[in-house]
């Protein structure tokens, strides 16, 4: 009984890990590092995460998640209320509805689409942030944002896959 | 878990509706939060204070060995050339303490001058020195979180200070954390002034490194190196504090002025409530205009 209750937890669990990892990646992005220049040229790491599970495991990357890591971000990071959540749910929906494109496809096919994702939600930010704000960001950080989070997916990718064969296999 | 038969038939499309719709609703939402966000509804800062309070902890636990680890990184490199560093202290320590003089001569004649005149003695102020728990440099603001509430005293309006200079100020206020909007911020608006001729100025921040000097004093023309300080108009900043120098005049791009503070760096600020009133938009009213009625 106890040991059903224990394996059933331990499940529960593990299938949490993709949406705990995406709040975990948003609060390491808005931590101070001694690194110069790090807060304004942060990858999107809920980008990152929000793309990569719902690639792999969509059944566990709902759309209310990629909603709430968006809000998230938001809140954290003093950004227009809902326009991180606007941008990742889009995100989200797009691969769901493109799932069959994904499927057993080599890796830089996914990098590729993942890059036209980013840009593609850079944009969207870009437009809506206007819309909210009346101004736009400086051009070379926003690019070197973009650049840096496309640039280091393959790193996110081999992180969050080694989580993922760890934690995941088999369920 | 496969399913087969007519229920699957019947339940896959059902389910791609239910999707769609969760999808569709959640979209509405997050349009309704930008609108209200955009409104200033209040209920938007308290939501986003009350996640900040939650998750400052947090943010602690990571920042607190992040710091660390710099700390360690900085006393090596430190040790390095610990003479040299120690040569240069000792010259700036025999400087500083003619400093010290002139400022103790120069306080005393104001003292002075100031009982000649009768002049009205200047309202102390309190401060609390708080750690920079996240800093949230994205493409729309520049501000940081800071392990400081309204149960330390930090309220709306007041002034952070760096050890170099100032930094910003308070313009969100949870029970153990705020938001402080640095000088860079579109939203910050600083009333400065040109410290040799006094000549008045905005600071404005545009979301880069070096904010600009604007409505400047006309017939004004700040130098390269110039010291700018806050004016006190406007009655958020009390005058005299350090500002930046100005490093850029061209015609294109406008005065420049790098800020004191080194916005890589600052690990602790020092809330200072100067007695200001803190006059922000939204914040509550200034305390006198309470007491009149």
């Amino acid at each position: 009984m106890v040991v059903a209750a224990l394996a059933q937890l331990d499940r529960a669990l593990k299938r949490a890990l993709p949406l705990a990892l995406a709040f975990f990646v948003v609060l390491l992005s808005v931590v101070p590092m001694p690194v110069p220049e790090y807060a304004v040229l942060a990858p999107s790491f809920a980008l990152m995460s929000v793309f990569y599970w719902t690639v792999h495991r969509p059944d566990l990357f709902p759309a209310w998640g990629a909603f709430a890591v968006g809000l998230f971000d938001d809140m954290l990071t003093g950004a227009p209320l809902g326009l991180g959540a606007f941008v990742l749910l889009l995100v989200q929906f797009s691969i769901v509805a493109q799932h069959k494109v994904f499927r057993g496809k080599a890796f830089w096919l996914v990098w590729a689409a993942f890059a036209i994702v980013a840009v593609s939600a850079q944009i969207v930010t870009l437009v809506f942030g206007f819309a909210l704000k009346g101004a736009l960001p400086a051009a070379l950080p926003a690019a070197t944002q973009l650049a840096l989070t496309i640039a280091l997916y393959p790193v996110a990718t081999a992180v969050f896959g080694r989580l993922q064969r760890f934690f995941l296999a088999g369920s | 878990m496969k399913r087969t038969g007519p229920m699957l038939k019947i339940a896959a499309p059902m389910r791609v509706l239910a999707q769609r719709a969760a999808f569709l609703g959640l979209l509405g939402g997050a349009v309704g939060l930008m609108v209200l966000g955009k409104a200033e509804a209040p209920f938007v800062e308290r939501a986003r204070m009350l996640v900040a309070d939650a998750v400052v902890p947090v943010l602690d636990g990571i920042a607190r060995p992040v710091q660390t680890a710099a700390q360690i990184a900085d006393n090596v490199r430190g040790l390095m050339d610990v003479n040299a560093e120690n040569a240069r202290l000792r010259a700036q320590n025999a400087m500083l303490l003619h400093w010290q003089q002139v400022a103790r001569n120069l306080e005393a004649e104001n003292r002075a001058l100031r009982e000649t005149v009768h002049a009205a003695t200047e309202a102390s102020f309190t401060y609390v020195t708080a750690r920079v728990v996240a800093d949230a440099g994205g493409a729309f603001v520049r501000s940081v979180l800071i392990a400081a509430g309204l149960r330390d005293g930090v309220a709306k309006g007041h002034t952070a200070m760096s050890p170099n200079g100032l930094a910003g100020r308070v313009g969100e206020v949870g029970e153990r954390s705020a938001r402080v909007l640095l000088l860079t911020d579109l939203n910050s608006h600083v009333p400065v002034m040109i410290e040799s001729t006094r000549d008045r100025a905005i600071l404005d921040g545009d979301n880069t490194d070096l904010p600009r000097l604007v409505f400047l004093a006309s017939g004004s023309r700040p130098q390269l190196g110039d010291r700018i300080v806050t004016s006190g108009h406007g009655g958020v900043f009390p005058p005299g504090l350090p500002v930046g120098v100005v490093v850029q005049t061209g015609e294109q791009g406008g005065v420049r002025v790098k800020p004191f503070v080194d916005f890589h760096r600052i690990d602790y600020l020092r809330v200072v409530d100067y007695g200001t009133g803190g006059t922000l938009p939204l914040a509550a009213p200034p305390p006198q205009i309470k007491r009149l009625r």
